[in-house]
């Protein structure tokens, strides 16, 4: 008995949003993942498009390395408006 | 809850405190666990067997309502009851796909649920000789299962938390489609009255057992607690449970099985009397009225589809071959 292959299931609530990921399903083949994922993710009108993606085809970064990958970004403040100090009587900026 | 409070469970971990005081700060600071983190090999297990519970809870779940679908009083219910099962099935798949994002297999569980190894909500293990008792499933079962669920939604394992906010989303339809049936036979002829009273007697108590036994008794609640894998005890959800159920009964005029239920003013609080744990763990070991019928349906189930997933393997394999050759040819 093996399992067949797993999908991540992307989904798209309506146009004008992106695809989002939503869960997975085991399939044989990708028509089967879209028709699983379907049943599976949109039986209350959740999406208008469904993505199927084969998990195995997915490269994620490496946890270990979350802090040498991420923690830059945190402390540069100065990326992000409110870091800067704009009188109030010069009105929304 | 569907998975009562850990049947069985082991959280034994054996990792070193200085490991543990880094990821008890991270669930202290109420941060999420993700399926690529570290975490203990107890937290690991616990949440395996925990979401394994209750994924085949809902699968075996969709059998005794199953058995009405057919045999629905109108389209309109017939309808309904075909969505909640249909709902079931879904939830058992999202809990089936969390469980897997910690190194189990889809047919590790399989295996385990059709080997009676693996456990589910002993709530199943009764039969649903009526109608009514599709309605007491609903209103009942249903209605605890949403009271253990809610704070599920903020389990510290994120796969597990995010597919129980899924089925909350889904999970009031079928409390309210419940109650629905049970108001309409409450109000209808005396023997629809009875009935709905007998599905009731029948319910109440393997309702109240389903958050598991007493906290007295429960050896891995402290473990979970403090993992906030759960975030209340037994008894709490079950006392929840109860003060939101007896006014519902009262409203449609039906009578909770219980002669000991009181009011207690000073914890503004139901009380209920003796709970037969006897009983519990006689259904959680295999003895209740349907535990064999139960799993003699999943294994037929699984053993009758057996072609289907074979020839879907073919079917996929034929497509890529196809595909294979058709790009070398050009």
């Amino acid at each position: 008995m093996t399992d067949a292959p797993l999908w991540e299931v992307f989904i798209r609530p309506r146009n004008g949003l992106s695809h989002v990921h939503c869960g997975s399903v085991h399939a044989a083949d990708e028509v089967m993942a879209i028709q699983a994922a379907r049943d599976v993710y949109t039986r209350r009108g959740e999406g208008n498009s469904i993505w199927v993606v084969p998990s195995d085809a997915i490269t994620a970064s490496d946890p270990a390395l979350k802090e040498q990958n991420f923690e830059p970004a945190m402390s540069k403040i100065y990326r992000h408006p409110s870091f800067y100090e704009i009188p109030e009587d010069v009105g929304h900026m | 809850m569907y998975a009562q409070g850990l049947i069985g469970a082991d959280a034994a971990t054996t990792e070193d405190a200085a490991f543990l005081e880094r990821f008890q700060a991270r669930i202290d600071a109420e941060e999420k666990i993700e399926p690529n983190d570290p975490m203990p090999a107890g937290y690991r297990k616990t949440l395996i067997r925990q979401i394994g519970q209750h994924a085949h809870s809902e699968i075996v779940g969709m059998l005794p309502e199953g058995n009405w679908i057919t045999r629905a009083p109108s389209l309109r219910r017939k309808a309904a009851l075909l969505a909640k099962v249909q709902d079931e099935g879904g939830h058992g798949l999202y809990l089936y796909a969390a469980a897997e994002t910690l190194g189990v297999t889809r047919d590790q569980m399989t295996e385990e649920l059709l080997s009676g190894k693996a456990k589910y909500s002993s709530i199943f293990n009764y039969p649903t000789p009526t109608w009514a008792d599709i309605g007491a499933i609903g209103w009942l079962v249903d209605g605890a299962a949403i009271m253990n669920q809610i704070p599920l939604c903020r389990c510290s394992y994120g796969p597990y938390a995010r597919a129980m906010i899924r089925v909350c989303k889904e999970e009031s339809f079928h409390q309210r489609q419940g109650y629905e049936i049970m108001m309409t036979l409450a109000r209808g002829a005396p023997a629809q009255k009875d009935m709905a009273q007998d599905a009731l007697n029948r319910w109440w108590w393997p309702s109240l057992v389903m958050f598991g036994p007493p906290d007295s008794d429960s050896v891995h609640g402290d473990q979970s607690m403090a993992w906030k894998i759960k975030r209340f005890t037994n008894d709490e959800l079950r006392r929840k449970f109860i003060n939101a159920t007896v006014p519902q009964a009262e409203f449609i005029d039906l009578t909770v099985p219980d002669p000991d239920l009181r009011w207690n003013d000073d914890t503004q609080s139901y009380e209920h009397g003796p709970i037969d744990w006897d009983e519990f763990w006689r259904v959680v070991k295999g003895h209740g009225q349907m535990n064999r019928d139960r799993i003699a349906a999943r294994r037929k189930a699984w053993e009758d589809g057996a072609w289907v997933r074979d020839a879907a393997v073919a079917h996929g394999e034929k497509r890529r071959t196809r595909h294979t050759a058709a790009l070398a040819a050009e």
